[in-house]
């Protein structure tokens, strides 16, 4: 027997072929789309009813937050404990979320008990009443829990970076404890109606979504959800990103400062976007990263860094963000402004090249799991007005895009001297 | 049902195998059998500052994540009081890169001092950011040393003091390797788009010349039976009241774990909850309110916590506790409401089914605790708890001198915010 080479790595395969399941579609008469994504081996489905959110009121800036997250506080049928009582006997999971563009409803139970559970759903989008009491309770709760967490810098920077890129608008929102007390329930009530209507949901199911779980549904939801109204508005007001480019907020006890710099920049829609991605992956998108490499790895400065790409209907961001020991924060800042200018003067070598390509790839194949993360996939594309030829192009591009290329777009595209820079903590 | 195989090298390394085509992906998971509770107490942190050494090169691999990158693979590890645990994710084509960086580090670590200055440097950021700079991050450095007196769960995974981890040298931290990673202490477990019968080859090929190493015989003091009750008040810069109430309990692998796992269900799991329902949303006493259990290998905790509303005492708070505690000590468990918290938990059960790296977990947790099969039997033990076994053990459990009372006073913390720009 030959002597075990343990100097020399393994011979390895590049990823080839990434097959990306694509839904079935209808859509029902009352304008709503359904999408499935089905696995008939499960016993389990996921439904997820998604909304675009309502035009954004400046002067009513927790209107859509609160009417998705009070979804399950009350029907003209069913009282909050009742919803909860349904829910919980059947081992099934219904959970509201919120993000900046969509609202969204998500129910997770074994297909053995979705006859029992899918008409609460029907309830609470059909007919809920934002209960005064629930409301009363809403409130306080989130006062307090708003109250933690302005005591977290990272918390801190996040929103102040936000408002500083996008103004007062859904995408810089960043609330007082008080703004909760001027909730009422009218104005639940309207954006609810508003915006709750088939016209403006897509339903997306995975798991076992076989045509007998495809007509239950459809049963439960065609026709009219109450009273017929306007399309929902959701068009957006104007960003309003602020003048100030550089934020710090000092807390004189800090051990560590929040660290986030960035910029708005192009959304998923836009032909870089893809190319970005493997810039953003080399700078900060990954474990082996620049940033990591250098902040962490080198220098001890912080337990993480990252950067990221956000991307959202109407804009998007670029953006770096970590938690780094106060004594260190300025000789931190000054070396992400290193690595971000290094991307403009210099190729990135072949050999990093390749490996963030491999590592990409990589990290999509594995991110297809299931039949959910399917569906994952699938809402990127969708509600970005993208189809499937998205994947096709990220995929060449990983693959194919030249380091002069990158170093080009670095150049379009990252002016440290023009990024937005927030500090909370020590400077 | 989660299928598997299983087999032991002759170094005694026991490897799991669990074949999963539906997925192009593989996943290695080696746990290791050692936990903040194998420290000394004098250098608490350990486990955990090791974690981070292991990923500092091995002795013929100087660097571990590139190749691993290069692959399109990614990892990550976690350390606990009790185990730590360490797992990759990459396309099965290249599984053999996942055996040949396990099996290096496995035989021996490049003990650079390089990587040890940095790893020291990057856990004490890591000490800052999510115990000293957050509010409340502090809880388990003060509740843990209430709880226990005797067992080594009194200190946290991050240790006592970041003066531990300043003081950590290269020969502690070779010791440590020498006495904790040898194959014997090891339970690794191959999934995904893999063959058992080439797990064998590959599992032979790159561990099976790793030296046994000596056996490392764990001899822990073991907590004794709290007889008084104990309580602690600090004045803190919180924004709120905050009040937690920990019980000793029994271990993850005595019986009772199941009956008591289910209790905290009942209390806490979902918005039909009691503590939820009746804290929460009729009393108006909290804002939040969880319980919940630590599933620790050694005697472990059962934790209450709430957030009391402004107008709320901290005694209401805790007498409206206490209040829901009697009832379940003194009333049984409605059967309606016990076929809820089942129903979930079995759910539950299914539901981690969906994820390979879950499933491989499990399965090398299971195993520590005795056998793999464990996890396939988890729901059947659920379904099987009774009422009578639920108010037998919330009379044993939820006794005053068997709690531990840690209080937080919120002292003013809206001290104005300079706002400075450059």
């Amino acid at each position: 027997m030959s002597i075990l080479n343990r100097q020399t790595p393994p011979q390895f395969n590049g990823v080839e072929n990434i097959n990306l399941i694509h839904p079935e579609s209808t859509k029902l008469a009352n304008g709503c789309n359904i999408f499935t994504f089905n696995s008939g081996d499960l016993d389990l489905v996921r439904i997820e009813w998604i909304f675009s959110n309502f035009r954004f009121d400046p002067k009513k800036p927790l209107l859509n937050v609160a009417v998705n997250t009070m979804l399950t506080e009350g029907t003209h049928k069913l009282t909050a404990a009742q919803i909860a009582d349904k829910v919980d006997f059947y081992g099934a999971f219904l959970q509201v979320d919120y993000s900046y563009d969509l609202s969204q409803v998500t129910l997770f139970t074994l297909t053995k008990h979705l006859q029992a559970t899918l008409p609460v759903v029907k309830d609470i989008l059909t007919d809920s009443i934002f209960p005064e009491k629930e409301l009363e309770t809403f409130v306080r709760n989130q006062q307090q829990k708003l109250q933690v967490s302005l005591q977290k810098n990272d918390f801190v920077a996040r929103r102040v970076f936000n408002k500083a890129l996008y103004g007062e608008t859904i995408y810089g929102l960043a609330a007082e404890p008080e703004d909760f007390r001027s909730l009422k329930r009218e104005d639940l009530l309207a954006n609810y109606k508003q915006m709750y209507q088939p016209g403006n949901c897509n339903i997306i199911i995975a798991g076992k979504a076989d045509p007998q779980i495809l007509e239950v549904v459809t049963k439960t939801f065609e026709g009219a959800w109450g009273e017929v109204t306007i399309p929902a508005d959701t068009t957006q007001p104007e960003l309003q990103p602020s003048a100030e480019r550089f934020i710090y907020l000092e807390k004189a006890d800090a051990l560590q400062s929040a660290i986030r710099i960035g910029t708005p920049f192009v959304n998923r829609t836009h032909p870089d976007f893809p190319a970005l991605q493997v810039l953003n992956t080399v700078l900060g998108g990954y474990f082996g990263s620049r940033l990591m490499a250098n902040i962490r790895e080198d220098k001890g400065y912080t337990y993480g860094i990252g950067s990221g790409m956000s991307s959202f209907k109407q804009t998007g961001a670029f953006f770096i963000a970590s938690e780094v020991g106060a004594d260190v924060c300025k000789a931190a800042v000054v070396e992400i402004e290193k690595e971000v200018n290094l991307l403009k003067d210099e190729l990135i070598p072949e050999e990093e090249l390749s490996l963030v390509r491999n590592f990409m790839l990589g990290s999509l194949l594995g991110s297809l799991e299931n039949v959910l993360s399917h569906a994952d996939k699938f809402k990127n594309l969708h509600f970005a007005g993208l189809d499937y030829d998205y994947y096709e192009r990220y995929t060449q591009t990983v693959k194919n895009i030249t380091a002069e290329e990158l170093k080009a777009l670095a150049n379009k595209y990252f002016d440290f001297d023009n990024f937005y820079k927030v500090i909370v903590g020590k400077y | 049902m989660v299928k598997f195989n299983r087999f032991t090298l002759n170094n005694g390394l026991r490897v799991i195998v669990h074949e999963d085509n539906t997925t192009p992906m593989a996943v290695l998971n080696i746990l290791y059998d050692v936990g903040a509770r194998d420290e000394d107490p004098e250098q608490t942190g350990f486990a955990h500052l090791f974690e981070h050494l292991m990923f500092g090169g091995s002795a013929n691999i100087p660097n571990y994540d590139g190749p691993l990158q290069r692959v399109g693979g990614e990892n990550n590890a976690f350390t606990s009081n009790d185990i730590t645990n360490y797992y990759i994710t990459l396309p099965s084509a290249n599984l053999e890169t996942a055996f040949w960086l396990e099996s290096d580090r496995m035989l021996n670590l490049a003990f650079s001092e390089k990587s040890l200055e940095v790893q020291r440097n990057v856990v004490i950021e890591e000490f800052k950011q999510r115990y000293l700079n957050q509010p409340y991050g502090d809880v388990w450095l003060k509740l843990r040393p209430m709880v226990y007196k005797q067992h080594p769960y009194r200190w946290a995974t991050i240790g006592k003091t970041i003066k531990h981890i300043e003081d950590a040298k290269i020969e502690d931290v070779k010791a440590f390797f020498k006495k904790h990673y040898t194959p014997q202490s090891a339970i690794m477990v191959v999934g995904g788009d893999v063959k058992t019968e080439d797990i064998k080859v590959l599992a032979e090929k790159w561990f099976g010349s790793i030296p046994a190493g000596e056996k490392y015989v764990r001899d822990l003091p073991q907590e004794q039976p709290q007889i008084e009750e104990r309580r602690e008040t600090v004045v803190a810069k919180v924004p709120l009241n905050d009040v937690y109430i920990a019980f000793q309990m029994e271990g993850r692998v005595d019986d009772s774990y199941y009956p008591v796992e289910l209790m905290s269900d009942i209390l806490s799991r979902g918005n039909s909850s009691r503590l939820y329902r009746s804290l929460v949303k009729e009393k108006h006493i909290f804002s939040e309110v969880h319980a919940y259990i630590t599933g620790s290998l050694d005697k472990g905790m059962f934790v209450l916590e709430g957030k009391p509303l402004e107008n709320v005492s901290i005694e209401q708070a805790e007498e409206a506790l206490w209040q829901e505690l009697e009832r379940l000590k003194n009333e049984d468990v409605p059967a309606d409401e016990l076929t809820k918290v089942k129903n979930k938990t079995e759910a539950t059960m299914v539901f981690s089914e969906m994820s390979l790296l879950d499933k491989a977990m499990n399965l090398a947790f299971y195993e520590l605790m005795g056998d793999a099969d464990g996890f396939n039997h988890e729901s059947a033990r659920f379904l099987a708890v009774t009422a009578t076994q639920i108010k037998a053990h919330a009379n044993k459990i939820f006794r005053k001198e068997n709690s531990s009372t840690l209080v937080y006073l919120a002292q003013s913390v809206n001290e104005p915010i300079q706002v400075i720009s450059e």
